[in-house]
């Protein structure tokens, strides 16, 4: 059953490009739609655990699928953002062309991040990281401007290099231990925990992850790229493709891999604090909007580190509370800067003024993402910073606790201050014929503002049920 | 040892004529070069599949959705590639003061250059643990096909006159 959510999207694209006729383009949209719902619909209320209901082809076709509560929460999040990305990408198409190549590119990087979560073996881990990046990169330069070549040649340079980084890592694994499925090369690299080898191996898988996350240092590309990227391609970049290759892949192969020790727990936390601090001064600096978001993204993803790098149950759990959450608010923040770019054909906060009586729904919104990120109650945001902290409280962390909180409030000023501008300042004559958005951006926006509100009033009920695996070790 | 050190230093040397090259092209020409010098290390170090991969994904299909993206661009005039030249090296001329680092740090602390790690035989035929065993990786190739040939259609194929 599992594996359906990896053949009926490759059969979905087989048949969108079979040569039968010109009407067979024009269901590219319905199978963009239909694949992400019934992804969610499976995830929420089927039965896909491996050999619940096997089809009569798992007998041949062995893909040796992984499924727990993280591969669980990560699929859902994909299908979410795969949805808004395809009613945004579907409105602001130019041609019916460009659509339907559009719609081909978003089914295949959402088979391709369906692998990345779904595999249990390093090497098919890498297989579809790298089917994602790739397809992340023509999607940024699909436009074929000046700014989404450069965007997409410096995300695929920076991805080759982490690539290749990750490869020699997945290689020192394979000649070590003879193995190369989580499960066996962990067994195997039990009693070699002081090889020299396997201590480069780990250090070369964390600086590839850490460039393919766009951690600081590595985080140059990040902003680059969210820019240049069609407003589409945005949410689903800045939403879940570089995080699922990046924060979940690095998340998934200390879990299942290697084990986390003080050494690498060291470099986690201090990666994610100065990811955390760095990215939310660089977003203070900001009059893109765009721009803005995307080192708020990279300040955000410091959050998910410092709680990957707690080492604890409470703080995993936190970290990918923290991931849905902030996958979840990339996607409403970026589907409403696409609203205003696409009314005032402008990103710059120097120019946008009181918006907010003109485009209610697109500011309403953005309100509750800015404040849902910036951690405050009782949106989705809060709890997740407020596990953040209590794991690395418990822990022992406790000036990582002081910073964490002071970069909330930096985050909140950042927002704050973006808010103000674009839609509570003074009213614009420039902007007096803007309206609301189309349906088609204020939609998304509205589904993922709920998700936001709806996590954070409903937290005690679903939290156990839905969002945080490991729920014995917390409730 | 020997071999290891001089692909070691000539992937090195390819990684740093990627970053510094004058044009696009060559600045290609250096990432395959690179890629190519990691499957050669792969093989001595008894990892095949990751070696045939390599080739086949970095050496091979990046380059190629890297050439067909420059295909696209104009080159800038002779004056500016030499102005460009200049600000990327000095953008970047503190690399080689990291490798130094790293290369001190590394004989200082005593960590030995000839690892002797675990060795193990591979005991399966390459083809028959592929067709056999990697059936995900299969899959995923057969992905990357589809995804390449869209790269392809999405920079070369013009939109339908029609439109």
């Amino acid at each position: 059953m599992l594996s359906l959510l990896l053949l009926l999207p490759l059969a979905s694209v087989i048949f969108l490009n079979l040569p039968i006729g010109k009407w067979v383009r024009g269901t590219a949209l319905y199978f963009a739609l239909i694949l992400p719902i019934v992804q969610i619909s499976l995830l929420l209320f089927g039965n896909i655990a491996p050999g619940a209901i096997a089809p009569f082809y798992e007998k041949t076709v062995k893909l040796g699928l992984l499924f727990d509560d993280t591969s669980a929460l990560m699929l859902l999040i994909i299908g979410i953002l795969v949805f808004c990305s395809v009613i945004v990408g579907n409105f602001l198409a130019e041609s019916e062309y460009s659509k339907f190549k559009f719609m081909n590119l978003v089914i295949l990087t959402l088979l391709a991040m369906n692998g990345t979560v779904l595999t249990s073996d390093l090497f098919s881990l890498y297989i579809f990281i790298e089917i994602t990046a790739i397809a992340s990169f023509i999607l940024i330069a699909m436009n074929k401007d000046l700014f989404g070549f450069e965007g997409a040649f410096k995300y695929v340079v920076i991805s080759t290099i982490a690539t290749l980084l990750m490869l020699s890592g997945i290689a020192i694994v394979l000649m070590v231990t003879g193995e190369s499925s989580f499960s066996a090369a962990k067994a195997a690299l039990q009693s070699l925990d002081s090889c020299h080898v396997i201590k480069l191996a780990i250090v070369l898988f964390l600086v590839g992850l850490f460039l393919k996350s766009g951690m600081v240092p590595f985080h140059g590309w990040v902003p680059d790229a969210y820019v240049a990227a069609p407003p589409a391609v945005a949410i689903l970049l800045a939403g879940c493709a570089t995080k699922i290759g990046g924060l979940y892949s690095l998340l998934r192969v200390f879990d299942s891999v290697f084990t986390i020790n003080f050494q690498i727990q060291s470099v986690l936390l201090a990666v994610g604090l100065i990811s955390a601090i760095i990215g939310a001064l660089g977003a203070l600096a900001q009059n893109d909007m765009k721009r803005l978001l995307a080192y708020s993204s990279i300040s955000q993803m410091g959050y998910i580190l410092l709680g990957i790098g707690v080492g604890t149950p409470l703080g995993k759990a936190g970290a990918l509370f923290h991931f849905f959450n902030h996958s979840i608010l990339k996607g409403l923040l970026f589907t409403n800067s696409s609203a205003v770019e696409n009314q005032t054909k402008t990103r710059d906060l120097e120019k946008l003024k009181g918006l907010g009586s003109r485009m209610p729904i697109t500011a309403v919104t953005s309100v509750i993402g800015s404040l849902s990120t910036a951690g405050i109650p009782p949106l989705s945001g809060f709890w997740s910073k407020l596990i953040i902290l209590i794991a690395l409280w418990k822990a022992g962390f406790y000036t990582l606790v002081l910073f964490a909180a002071l970069i909330s409030l930096l985050t909140l000023s950042y927002f704050l201050s973006m808010q103000r501008q674009l839609f509570f300042g003074k009213d614009s004559v420039v902007w007096k014929d803007v309206k609301e958005a189309d349906f088609s951006l204020v939609f998304p926006a509205l589904l993922l503002a709920s998700i936001t509100v709806g996590v954070g009033v409903l937290f005690p009920y679903i939290v156990g049920s839905i969002i945080l695996p490991f729920k014995g070790s917390i409730l | 040892m020997t071999l290891h050190i001089i692909v070691l230093t000539a992937f090195l040397a390819f990684a740093l004529w990627a970053v510094l090259a004058r044009t696009l092209i060559q600045s290609t020409i250096g990432l395959a070069l690179a890629s190519a010098s990691v499957s050669i290390i792969m093989f001595q170090f008894d990892a095949p599949w990751a070696a045939v991969f390599e080739l086949s994904v970095c050496t091979a299909l990046i380059s190629v959705v890297f050439v067909s993206t420059i295909s696209l661009t104009n080159p800038p005039p002779k004056n500016e590639i030499s102005m460009l030249y200049w600000d990327r090296f000095k953008r970047f001329a503190y690399l080689p003061i990291f490798l130094l680092l790293g290369g001190f740090l590394f004989l200082t602390n005593k960590i030995p250059i000839d690892f002797l790690a675990p060795h193990i035989e591979p005991e399966k035929d390459f083809r028959l643990v592929l067709w056999n065993l990697r059936h995900m990786d299969l899959f995923g190739q057969i992905i990357l096909l589809f995804v390449g040939v869209f790269g392809v259609v999405v920079f070369f194929k013009e939109r339908p006159k029609n439109e």
